[in-house]
């Protein structure tokens, strides 16, 4: 195992959540659902105190990490766009929503602008068909998107951190 | 206290993202304003249905319902209708065909064709609030059952009831228990699949939100009578709503000693925990499930041994989906002889389906088995959004089929849609108009699978990359006659040799539109021409110099300036530059401007 430089504090943020579950690796998916409510991504070394302390190998930890679509290892932007792309909201017209968002911020699905401002990322149904195509910016909801809203929905969130 | 009206507030996730928590608190405010407060109670309800027109806002006890409701609409309605008595005309809903307004939604077309019987409290109750649960005779079958019938009656009522599992499969809930309630062992579980994982599917999340202690007490007659005292709730992380209510509805059902040890004095205990899901499709599938509550990856295994005989932890588990559950406290109550007169002859009571896609009336809509989709898509979902014409409606979501015009008179149970290719599912209902591409349409929901495959067996992971990268290639242009074969063939080996229901239901999509949009398919690989106008490789846009006036309008909308054009001339589009995203085509007065 490789020397951790994560910072102390989070270190000890992961052994108390782990501790929280009685180290018990049956509760490893909750463990990663609060480990990365509290750090914001699960990055390898984050994996690696969790293995430590549930005492299984961190292949288990990374295995079950990378499984699921709502675990993380890489750090959102300030404002983390998903764009839904259920069916009701494709058949909407959300792919051409996500292909304008790509276009604006010059990244694609999955990535992060350079100046850590926004991720864009593709997500599945949210669950609010009525009002698709849906855009979700942080928790805000953005119901029946055009084509030509796109860019306002990127400049009202650009303006808000400036 | 007790109050002489009631405003019912949409408080489901779909109205909430249009404000309706800001409505409650306006409405609020403007009741103290005028000191009414203690007369018109405000209640945040669950899902009405009626999705299209939310957020809701329904008066009692004179049933008016008003549509498309903003925040700055509550003063008015206060002082109109709580006040004066006088109905807020502009904000009730238009009749389309009659146009005329309708204030009772009793008399509308979206709600006049349904049954709600697992959506019973939906939009009625406060799910918040288990007294308003138990006003409607909640926990009475949970009484019912510990105090006049043993575990081995509550299975055989069940049984007779004809009631098959919500969640997909459409196996007998009854004979499910009944295998369960067989084996002994030191712990039993009773586990609740609330992963909802189709894309475009909410009706599971809308019975969590609008109704969560039908999902509890149901778990609870469960655990009666197959003998467990502990029972889960694997959710979807997602559902951050869902799950705040069911947390709500826990710990009271606890703190009324409906939940817990010695339940209604009888010698019955029983618990209920959440578990969290993070995202994979695959954990619908019990097995998938049951690994991943013990925080694993959730892959599959084979069955045999069901989930029956060793499940959670090795021990026998049960598991039943959201929408089963609400059934099981009415079918107790009622009973199961007035349960299984609704319906068809194999598939008994209701359905409830999110309508959603070109439909004018998205919303969660629940019909007795036997309703055709006709009546669903036309009387119910009011028809197709913009006078198109209807082309398909997929059902069954990613493990579902395309169905067309001529199976619109066909009844909707789980045998016929097996019989035409499609499936039951969970019951998402995507309606698709004459401007969808079916081939996109299968490629779409196999971009889905592909994602969703949890790489264990071969046929699901390696043979739906292939059926994904041949769909792919038809619609750049690229396909081949011999494509088409196999698309066939491979669609029917995965089929017949994935190891879960997800591979083995995933070629589905393509194999149903291979059937009914043959001619689709073969445009796009002999004539490179996409008929929907969808695939964009195979689409140019055109300006008509007869028709266009030079109005500008296009140029000015156009997000990549590929207009260009004199004031008052015909313009042109510029192909290199133009990123076909229809824009132009939709401001275009006067239809210049075609795909070609």
């Amino acid at each position: 195992m490789t020397t951790i430089t994560l910072p102390k504090c989070a270190i000890e943020t992961l052994v108390k959540i782990c501790a929280k579950h009685d180290n018990q690796p049956g509760e490893l998916i909750n463990i990663l659902h609060e480990a990365q409510g509290t750090l914001g991504y699960l990055p390898r070394e984050v994996q690696e105190v969790i293995a430590r302390q549930l005492r299984v190998p961190v292949s288990r930890v990374y295995g079950v990490v990378t499984f699921y679509s709502f675990f993380t290892m890489t750090p959102k932007g300030k404002h983390p766009i998903s764009v839904c792309m259920g069916t009701a909201c494709y058949v909407r017209g959300a792919e051409t929503i996500l292909d304008e968002f790509k276009r604006r911020l010059e990244i694609n699905a999955g990535g992060v602008t350079p100046d850590g401002q926004f991720s864009l990322d593709s997500l599945r149904c949210v669950g609010a068909c009525g009002l698709a195509p849906v855009v979700l910016v942080g928790e805000k909801v953005y119901g029946r998107v055009t084509h030509a809203e796109v860019e306002k929905i990127i400049t009202e969130h650009a303006e808000k951190s400036s | 206290m007790s109050y002489k009206m009631h405003a019912l507030v949409c408080g489901g996730t779909g109205c909430r993202a249009s404000n309706s928590q800001d409505i409650i608190a306006k409405l609020q405010e403007a009741l103290e304003k005028k000191k009414l407060a203690g007369e018109v109670q405000v209640i945040a309800t669950g899902c009405f249905g009626f999705c299209e027109q939310g957020p809701i806002v329904k008066i009692m006890p004179d049933n008016t319902f008003y549509t498309r409701v903003k925040p700055d609409d509550a003063e008015e309605i206060i002082a109109e209708h709580i006040i004066k008595g006088r109905k807020v005309e502009r904000l009730l809903y238009k009749d389309p065909e009659r146009k005329e307004s309708v204030s009772d939604s009793k008399h509308m077309s979206f709600y006049r064709k349904q049954l709600r019987v697992a959506l019973r409290n939906c939009g009625f109750i406060d799910p918040e609030n288990i007294e308003e649960y138990i006003g409607r005779d909640g926990y009475a079958a949970l009484a019912k059952c510990l105090g006049e019938m043993t575990p081995r009656e509550v299975i055989d009522e069940i049984k007779l009831s004809g009631l098959r599992g919500r969640g997909g499969g459409g196996f007998p809930t009854g004979l499910k228990w009944e295998f369960a309630g067989k084996y002994q062992a030191d712990q039993k579980y009773v586990v609740c699949n609330a992963d909802e994982g189709d894309p475009g599917a909410f009706m599971d999340r809308s019975i969590m939100e609008g109704d969560p202690h039908s999902v509890i007490e149901a778990m609870a007659i469960c655990g009666y009578s197959i003998g467990a005292s502990k029972g889960l709730v694997y959710i979807r992380a997602e559902y951050p709503l869902a799950i705040q209510r069911l947390k709500i509805a826990i710990q009271q059902a606890n703190e009324y000693g409906l939940l817990g040890e010695r339940i209604l004095d009888s010698d019955f205990n029983f618990s209920i925990e959440l578990r969290y899901g993070a995202g994979a499709f695959v954990c619908g599938e019990e097995t998938a499930l049951i690994h991943s509550m013990e925080g694993a990856r959730g892959e599959p295994t084979m069955k045999p041994p069901f989930p029956a005989e060793s499940g959670y932890l090795n021990r026998p588990t049960n598991v039943n989906n959201v929408e089963t559950f609400a059934n099981i406290p009415v079918i107790i109550m009622k009973g199961a002889n007035w349960f299984n007169k609704i319906g068809t002859e194999r598939s008994k009571g209701t359905k409830v389906f999110a309508l959603a896609g070109k439909i004018n009336n998205v919303g969660l809509i629940e019909v007795p088995m036997g309703a055709t989709l006709r009546e669903v898509i036309y009387e119910i979902g009011g028809g197709i959004k913009n006078g198109k014409k209807f082309k398909a409606v997929q059902t069954g979501g990613p493990s579902g089929g395309c169905l067309t015009e001529k199976h619109l008179d066909i009844p909707i149970d789980f045998d016929n849609l097996l019989a035409s290719g499609s499936m039951m599912g969970s019951g998402g209902m995507i309606v698709m108009d004459e401007d969808d591409c079916m081939v996109s349409v299968a490629k779409f929901y196999l971009d889905f699978t592909v994602e969703e495959s949890c790489g264990k067996c071969t046929p699901c992971r390696v043979g739906n990359k292939r059926l994904y990268e041949i769909l792919d290639k038809i619609t750049r242009g690229n396909g081949e006659l011999s494509d088409i074969d196999h698309l066939r063939n491979l669609g029917k080996v995965i089929k017949d040799t994935a190891l879960c229901g997800l591979g083995q239901t995933s070629p589905n999509p393509v194999l149903s539109t291979l059937d009914n949009f043959l001619d689709e398919y073969l445009a796009h690989v002999k004539e490179r021409k996409c008929p929907a106008g969808r695939c964009k490789e195979l689409l140019s846009y055109v300006i008509d110099p007869v028709l266009c006036i030079g109005c500008t309008l296009c140029t000015r909308t156009c997000p990549t300036n590929a207009i260009s054009g004199t004031r008052k001339e015909p313009h042109v589009i510029d192909a290199e530059k133009c990123i076909k995203c229809g824009t132009c085509i939709n401001k275009c007065k006067l239809k210049a401007i075609s795909v070609q």
